[in-house]
């Protein structure tokens, strides 16, 4: 067997996309349980630091591939995500709270519904907002789409910071037509610029009681408790179950979003993606699938935005600034737009390397050496050149880890622009035709993968 | 044209614009709001012209700022999201030399290189002002100008460059990173803290009558006037009486067409980053010197309004930016009449998706580049 055999044998096995996944979510938690043994952890931060990966890689790789119906399939612009995630997670928030009167007298309250039907309402505000968007934007070129997106999103999140929609009062009984409705809220509102306390039922505890698994899930706790982690565990444990639970929510996108990819619906969105003007010409209503594709997207993007904040205790408007949109394009174009594996790779690799690993890496190096404070400012860090010392920079460097994360995401992003625009996976993106497009005789020698099947020619 | 045409045309009209027609709608509500407002005395013309001055000053600074987006959408035909920090590299470089020239001898060197990163020195103790040290305002404008140049230059050189043949696309999502790595190293060099930069208590004001009351004019206001008024002219002239106006719009048009007909493409490329970068670094420094306060996502929060003028004007003319600008401005300062004040910008951006849902080649099209 050649070498180049051996090399196309394994290329061909992390062709396969299960391998692929287990790989690097292997790789990522080795990573951080190795980083946890450093840092002394019991079994108790193990845990959280798992939790807390898992958690982003839920999220992330949630709105990535959201983010790659509109992108990757279609060739629609959204960078307005965040305005979509903050409407989902507001409306929640505005339909679950329970009213003033139960949740305290300094706050704004809510009407009090069922957790779940505050869900399905966040997740349908998203999409009819991603509707109202669409309605006149989809026309536009990719670039002006882009704009109006970003402009909408930060539409959105003045509102949520508004004094103007801070709080309403909510009529003690609604007259309509034929019947009188009694509402439970007295007021209710988007809370202005100190956001919202989101003091609905537990989302976990709410979801574990519906399946009847409430008591059992107990039971695991209180089994915990007597023989792993004495005094309270719960919290520990409901992080790790809500993380178990995105990864669910994960596979839930990816089997819909795949299942949308393959359908004829999908072949369509590709079609456009790759020439609006010939799909038009072969009868396709395009502007409607787009219309479709960027509600779905939309409606899917506020689900995301749920799951990620739901479980936070409160939100506020800074939360929802537009860079959050950059975080998940950056995921997007680390795992390859067009490939659903691809954006859920991204939004792992994004979550454990760019997003949470920056300050690993910080805490790594502060418990490995012993080090004193660090400068104030960064007059003070380069004052120590002066006499050709580095040690206030590094530590200053070090402690301005959470801005320098961001400037790393940027050089990592104008990297990839640069040498993989098409990011880990891109080169698989589908095309949209059913059929294989390859022309016989043309075919890659024998041996290599099938990576290059020309899905991607630009 | 019959009577019965006509009547056909408005009623084709309303039937098929109806966006058209609630924009005309919104209009009406608003002319009637305003001049009932007027007339009750609900509105002082006093306030509306404070708003007014305040939204024309807005203006220029976006227009100023606008003109280099404008060339560089055009002539590199990608919407660089990284201009609005080039406007702020420009304003803490000009405000750190303001601050060198203004306090030099009596605080350390850095602490006034870095405008004074954790309150280490403040802009008001230094008075930093047109009227009290003029000599640092000057300087200071050009420093902001030279230095963001240089930044355009290379990350021109580095990050463009190499990519110069990629879609607008790819170049847009290459200029997010460069925003979020030029951002976030400011705010490593600078801190995150926003600082007042001027002596806003001894700038010389006066206060201008109006009908029934008067509004404030700063000699900030004016000097912002005078060179926002200038630089403008400089540029008009620079495009009208050389030939690089000319090639700009050569290169705008089809970038290959002007390379076989002999147009040196890679210089204009570097004059128009040359231009547009000067401008934005000095509109940035007099954005500073006249709101008096400086932090690190001061460009960021008016890229968006920048991109509003850009497309509102036409992208590629000077003028539709320099004019789209001042509607941009004077948009989200005098619409606090009719809604409230948080929603200033909103208004903007709202402007923004009209005119690109009804002329996406924006209102003064067809001029392009001088």
């Amino acid at each position: 067997m050649s070498a180049t055999d051996i090399r196309g044998r394994i290329e061909g096995l992390f062709e396969r996309d299960v391998t692929l996944v287990l790989a690097v979510l292997g790789t990522l938690y080795l990573a951080y349980i190795l980083a946890g043994v450093a840092f002394g952890y019991g079994l108790r931060g193990q845990l959280n630091s798992v939790a807390n990966l898992t958690f982003y890689i839920g999220v992330f790789g949630m709105l990535a591939l959201a983010l790659n119906l509109h992108w990757g399939y279609t060739g629609l612009f959204n960078i307005g995500i965040v305005g979509f995630m903050g409407i989902g997670i507001y409306v929640t928030a505005l339909v679950s709270k329970p009213p003033v009167a139960e949740g305290g007298a300094a706050q704004v309250g809510g009407f009090g519904l069922p957790l779940s039907v505050g869900i399905a309402a966040g997740v349908i505000a998203a999409g009819l907002f991603g509707l109202l968007v669409a309605l006149p934007a989809l026309r536009l070129r990719a670039d002006y789409l882009a704009i109006v997106t970003v402009a909408f999103s930060e539409i959105v999140r003045f509102t949520m910071m508004s004094r103007t929609f801070q709080t309403f009062t909510v009529p003690d009984t609604i007259d309509l037509w034929l019947f009188t409705f009694d509402p439970t809220a007295d007021t209710v509102g988007l809370g202005g610029g100190g956001g919202l306390i989101l003091n609905y039922a537990d989302p976990l505890e709410a979801l574990l009681r519906s399946l009847f698994l409430w008591e059992p899930y107990l039971g695991v706790v209180a089994f915990v408790e007597r023989n792993y982690i004495p005094n309270n565990p719960k919290p520990v444990i409901d992080g790790v179950a809500y993380g178990i639970l995105l990864l669910v929510g994960v596979g839930l996108f990816y089997v819909l979003l795949s299942r949308t990819g393959k359908s004829p619906f999908g072949r369509v969105l590709k079609a456009i993606r790759e020439d609006e003007d010939v799909a038009n010409a072969l009868g396709k209503d395009t502007d409607r699938f787009k219309l479709t594709a960027f509600v779905l997207g939309s409606a899917l993007m506020g689900l995301g935005g749920i799951l990620w904040y739901s479980s936070r205790g409160s939100i506020t408007p800074p939360s929802f600034r537009p860079n959050i949109t950059f975080f998940i394009w950056i995921a997007l174009i680390i795992g390859g737009a067009g490939s659903n594996t691809g954006s859920f790779l991204g939004g792992a690799i994004f979550a454990g390397l760019l997003y949470e690993g920056p300050r690993y890496f910080k805490n790594l190096v502060e418990t490995a050496f012993e080090l004193g404070d660090a400068p104030r400012n960064f007059g003070e860090a380069m004052a120590g050149f002066a006499s050709l010392d580095p040690m206030p920079f590094v530590l200053y460097t070090l402690d301005s880890v959470s801005q320098l994360r961001l400037v790393i995401m940027g050089v990592v992003l104008i990297w990839l622009m640069h040498n993989r625009p098409e990011g880990l996976l891109g080169h698989r993106k589908e095309t949209a035709s059913s059929v294989d497009l390859a022309r016989p005789g043309t075919d890659e020698a024998p041996g290599k993968p099938a990576a290059a099947d020309g899905g991607e020619e630009r | 044209m019959s009577v019965s045409e006509t009547y056909v045309r408005y009623r084709r009209t309303l039937s098929e614009e109806p966006l058209a027609i609630g924009v005309l709608l919104v209009a009406l509500w608003m002319a009637w709001s305003l001049v009932s407002g007027l007339l009750t005395g609900g509105i002082q013309i006093s306030s509306l012209a404070s708003l007014i001055w305040d939204g024309l000053l807005r203006g220029l600074i976006i227009g100023l700022a606008g003109i280099g987006l404008s060339m560089t959408y055009s002539i590199l035909n990608f919407a660089n999201f990284a201009h609005g920090d080039y406007l702020t590299t420009g304003a803490f470089a000009g405000m750190g030399t303001s601050y060198l020239v203004a306090g030099i001898g009596e605080n350390s060197v850095g602490a006034l290189l870095l405008v004074g990163a954790g309150g280490s020195v403040f802009g008001g103790a230094l008075g930093i002002g047109v009227t009290t040290a003029p000599i640092a305002v000057v300087l200071g404008a050009l420093l902001a100008g030279i230095v963001t140049i240089a930044l355009a230059l290379a990350i021109d050189r580095f990050v463009y460059r190499p990519i110069r043949d990629e879609s607008g696309i790819a170049l847009l999502i290459t200029s997010i990173g460069v925003a979020f790595a030029l951002r976030y190293l400011l705010q490593f060099v600078y801190g995150a803290g926003v600082r007042g930069t001027t002596a806003a208590g001894s700038v010389p004001r006066v206060n201008v009558p109006a009908i029934d009351g008067t509004f404030r004019v700063t000699a900030h206001d004016i000097s912002l006037v005078v060179v926002a008024g200038g630089l403008m002219l400089g540029v008009h002239l620079l495009l009208q009486r050389t030939k690089l106006g000319k090639a700009m719009r050569a290169m705008s048009d089809n970038e290959d067409l002007a390379r076989i007909t002999g147009i040196p493409t890679e210089r204009v490329i570097r004059t128009t980053w040359i231009v547009g970068a000067g401008l934005t670094g000095v509109a940035g420094y007099m954005f500073v010197l006249w709101k008096g306060t400086l932090g690190f996502n001061d460009g960021w929060l008016l890229l968006l309004l920048v991109f509003a003028a850009v497309i509102l004007g036409g992208i590629g003319s000077i003028y539709g930016a320099i004019g789209g600008g001042i509607i941009i401005g004077l948009t989200a300062s005098v619409s606090v009449v009719w809604i409230p004040s948080e929603f200033g910008r909103a208004a903007a951006f709202l402007v923004m998706i009209v005119i690109l849902l009804f002329k996406p080649e924006g209102i003064f099209s067809g001029r392009t580049t001088a």
